[in-house]
């Protein structure tokens, strides 16, 4: 990739987002931790519960900080860098951002100071409120933004308008019920809950390794392994590779991810490992097992997953068809009226209108798509392949990791269950060393998910070269270097201000032991 | 969806530019007096305990108050979708300036705590000061630009958007005067706030401050409108509009030879948004002296009102004007969202926006009372 304004507008969107979800799984889980914590509190009157719900909150709010922070940044960016996104898609894009605002964002901010100072201002049951609607904005929050990527993966309930040359929308029900939108959400919010489950389980088994603040370390290690366990089959069960198949679009994702270059007779089977090349477009070393990719894919033994090289052959048909469509289009579009429009061209406008965004893919190598030449049609049908190894590679790193998930938390959850959570230093050391693993894990599915949509930022309807601003390239170098500078900078504070809170452990309590009488009343949980 | 049709077009564009006022509003009503209180910090507290005093009038509802600002955002993205592509990439290098500040303020009240060290917490202030006063300014100097007109243009062909200005030349002296008004008055209303809020030597200075930032506001109010009427041209729709067209901003024609007071000559009602501009800000001043506490906070609110409605009023049918080809400037009626999407968002918003500000006001009515040394100093280790 050369210095472009498009090459460094999706680098400076690429860091962005990837650090901005360095903070926003965190929040999403702990959040929920948080408020099951202080329910534990409030039920059974615990002092000790209300300890642990303020110590993992201030690790909550160190890190909630800069996920508000950086998250201004990304809502600004899509107007800053690509302009001609947002006027392209605004009409059907900007309304999940702007339901995100009023029904996740306030909730979630305007709560959240009420969990930090309203401690001393509000009763339990008042508290726990503002816990559980710190919580439940934090989960909305990611609703929306799903609802919103959702539709840039597979665009539903809308449709260009010609006399304002932008995507307008069609069904407002379709967008927020589009099916891989359903799947994203699920699939994210339980990414996010493994990652505050496997947080908190690695800080307390650190404790446990220390021998400090055995009783707070015990009863959390019980709380994220039951709650990580549940998240991380949830996250692998209701994967998103299900909602790949319910659409077209998303069919070249899937062939890329699993390298598979050539269409195979059903059932095809899944490349365990391999190093995929995509000049030589095959993959070397692979390790194959038969039908197993079939039945993931397709749930069924007799429907044949298109290859690559099918898909890019059907590629070449739409660019075709979507030069008609653009011809329409601008005959329509030099009418005065539309009344004024040859009904053959309406009606080929009609026809193949959803194919126009294939011959936007030619805007790379000519101005006006109706001039392409067979080689440039060729190379933009070669273009709506993704680059496969990084696809193949990161989509296997995020599986692996998902199963590992699963074998930690339900070991930790076995162990909790027969009391032997201090019995094996080896299991906590593992523990601790898995920290940081959920973040590898989910950075990497953002890259599947995205990149996996290239040349597309809306799949089949705008290509991401489009879609930029009229930037210098130096003014977004300039950003580039400052986001860095800052970004890193803060990211160095953030880590040594949670280093300190944990090695300086939870607060003693020093409330007198509240409500005996409902301790008396309801038997201990623990 | 036929029900968007139960709401005329031309209707639906009139709220939702009633709408992006309200919301600006609100955010210079709301986080207005934290972006204030940020700058004023260094002058109104001088000791640690004072300047905690000052964070912590604040400190738990911030956050609540910059939502303002990011749905103020989102909402021109869904409802004004070409005013979203054309402000933020136009104005791109002032709004990273922005981003910048804002990134500062919520570590800044979060991470300033953290640490007992003197040179820790003073580099948070200077922080909290710049997250104050970079985006006051900033706002200002960009509503001082829209005034005059932003070098844009559509090309027909694609409605791709080119923008020709520079970051400089934002920086002409009209703008900047605009860039210190919002300053003031932003500083009057953190003021305002923390003669409310805050206890002992933190609100008897911000009182005398108060009281000098509402005096600029006033005088500055006066210049800027001075200006505008000798030295601003305004805009004018020359051809036929229909408000019910489609939003394609070029199917109109425009000139850039009018006057932006033309509008109070044809409503003379509209006078009285800058009325309340300054009245309000009079009657700030006369509170603070007299020492009325909630009063002040409610009369500068009423300035902050009166003078951001001043600016869209003036500009009414004009959201986004373009002086490199006024064609292309950005209007009530060509500049929106479709049909169905201003009517979705407007039942989206009249359910939310009442039950946000219901749980608002308990949220604030829980945080009730000052803030003073003791409450800071208190052990259970709440406070910032």
């Amino acid at each position: 990739m050369e210095l472009d304004i498009v090459a460094l507008s999706r680098f400076q969107f690429a860091l962005t987002a990837l650090y901005h979800f360095l903070f926003v799984p965190l929040t999403l889980g702990l959040s929920v931790l948080l408020a099951i914590m202080e329910t534990v509190y409030v039920m059974t009157g615990r002092q000790i519960w209300r300890q642990m719900t303020k110590f993992w909150g201030i690790l909550f709010g160190i890190n909630f900080a800069i996920g508000v922070a950086t998250g201004i940044v990304m809502e600004f960016q899509f107007g800053m860098n690509w302009s001609y996104y947002s006027y392209y898609v605004g009409d059907i894009f900007g309304a999940p951002l702007a339901i995100e605002g009023l029904m996740a964002f306030f909730l979630e901010a305007t709560f959240v100071g009420l969990f930090f100072f309203g401690w001393d201002k509000l009763s339990k049951v008042g508290h726990l409120v503002a816990t559980w609607c710190v919580a439940l904005g934090s989960n909305f929050s990611a609703l929306w933004i799903l609802v919103a990527n959702g539709w840039m993966q597979n665009p539903v309930g809308s449709a260009l308008n010609p006399q304002t040359m932008r995507m307008e929308i069609t069904s407002f029900f379709d967008v927020v019920f589009n099916p891989v939108a359903q799947a994203k959400f699920v699939h994210t919010v339980s990414a996010g809950y493994v990652c505050a489950s496997i947080f908190v389980l690695g800080v307390s088994a650190w404790y446990m390794l220390k021998g400090r603040h055995l009783e707070i370390a015990k009863r959390s290690m019980t709380v994220a392994a039951s709650f990580g366990l549940a998240s991380a089959l949830s996250v692998v069960v209701l994967g998103d590779e299900s909602g790949y198949l319910t659409t077209e679009n998303q069919k070249m994702k899937l062939a890329a991810i699993e390298a598979m270059w050539k269409t195979e007779p059903a059932p095809a089977a899944f490349t365990a490992f391999g190093f995929p090349d995509q000049q030589a477009r095959e993959t070397h070393f692979a390790i194959h097992i038969p039908w197993v990719m079939g039945l993931i894919g397709t749930r069924s033994l007799t429907t044949e997953i298109p290859g690559i090289d099918k898909l890019e052959q059907q590629a070449e048909i739409r660019i075709r068809d979507g030069i008609k469509a653009y011809d329409a289009l601008m005959q329509i579009r030099a009418a005065p009226t539309l009344d004024g429009v040859a009904p053959a061209v309406r009606a080929s406008f009609e026809d193949l209108g959803h194919q126009l965004g294939y011959a936007l893919l030619l805007k790379r190598y000519v101005d006006d798509p109706r001039q392409a030449t067979d080689a440039q049609i060729t190379q933009a049908a070669r273009d709506t392949i993704p680059h496969v190894p990084t696809l193949f590679w990161a989509f296997r790193i995020m599986v692996g990791l998902g199963m590992f998930f699963i074998v930690l938390t339900a070991t930790f959850f076995w162990l909790s269950a027969r009391r032997h959570l201090d019995k094996y230093p080896l299991l906590l050391k593992i523990a601790v060393f898995a920290i940081p693993l959920p973040w590898i894990a989910i950075e990497s599915g953002w890259i599947v998910a995205e990149i996996g949509r290239q040349p597309w930022v809306i799949e089949g309807v705008l290509p991401t070269a489009m879609a930029v601003s009229s930037l210098g390239a130096s003014t977004v170098l300039l950003t580039i270097c400052g986001f860095a500078a800052l970004y890193t900078t803060l990211i160095i504070v953030e880590m040594t201000l949670m280093i300190r809170a944990i090695q300086k452990g939870p607060e003693p309590d020093n409330e007198p032991e509240a409500d005996l009488i409902s301790e008396t009343l309801v038997p201990a949980a623990e | 969806m036929i029900l968007h049709q139960l709401i005329d077009y031309e209707i639906l564009r009139l709220i939702w530019w009633l709408l992006l006022g309200v919301l600006l509003i609100g955010f210079a009503a709301t986080d207005g007096f934290d972006l204030g209180v940020g700058m004023l910090l260094p002058i109104v507290a001088k000791t640690d305990t004072e300047r905690r005093v000052a964070i912590n009038t604040i400190g738990p509802v911030w956050e609540g108050n910059q939502v303002w600002l990011i749905v103020g955002g989102a909402a021109t993205f869904a409802a004004w979708p070409p005013l979203y592509a054309v402000s933020f990439s136009g104005f791109y290098l002032a709004m990273f300036a922005i981003l910048l500040a804002l990134i500062l303020r919520p570590v800044g009240f979060k991470y300033r705590s953290k640490r007992e060290s003197a040179r820790w917490r003073n580099n948070w202030d200077w922080a909290l000061f710049i997250g104050g006063f970079v985006p006051s300014l900033i706002f200002g100097v960009a509503v001082g630009n829209v005034l005059q007109g932003v070098p844009f243009r559509f090309d027909p062909a694609d409605m791709r958007i080119f923008y020709e200005g520079s970051f400089f030349g934002l920086l002409n002296p009209y703008a900047l005067l605009c860039g210190l008004l919002s300053v003031a008055m932003l500083i009057m209303h953190g003021a305002s706030w923390l003669v409310l809020k805050a206890s002992g030597p933190v609100a008897e200075r911000a009182r005398s401050y108060g009281s000098l930032a509402a005096v600029a506001v006033i005088v500055l109010f006066a210049l800027g409108g001075i200006f505008l009427a000798l030295g601003v041209n305004g805009y004018n729709i020359t051809s036929e509009i229909n408000p019910a067209g489609p939003s394609n901003p070029l199917l109109k024609t425009a000139t850039h030879d009018g006057s932006w007071l033309a509008n109070y000559r044809v409503y003379p009602w509209m006078m009285i948004a800058p009325a309340l501009g300054f009245l309000g800000a009079a009657a700030a001043l006369l509170a603070m002296r007299a020492k009325w506490e909630g009063a002040t906070l409610l009369f500068s609110k009423l300035s902050i009102f009166g003078i951001i409605s001043t600016v869209g009023l003036s500009m009414f049918p004009f959201i986004l004007p373009s002086s490199l080809d006024p064609n292309s400037s950005l209007t009530v009626w060509d500049a929106s969202s479709s049909h169905t999407t201003l009517f979705v968002m407007l039942v989206v918003s009249l359910i939310f926006l009442p039950i946000i500000l219901a749980y608002t006001a308990w949220v604030y009515k829980v945080l009730w009372g000052k803030v003073d040394e003791a409450t800071v100093n208190d052990k259970s280790g709440h406070a910032y």
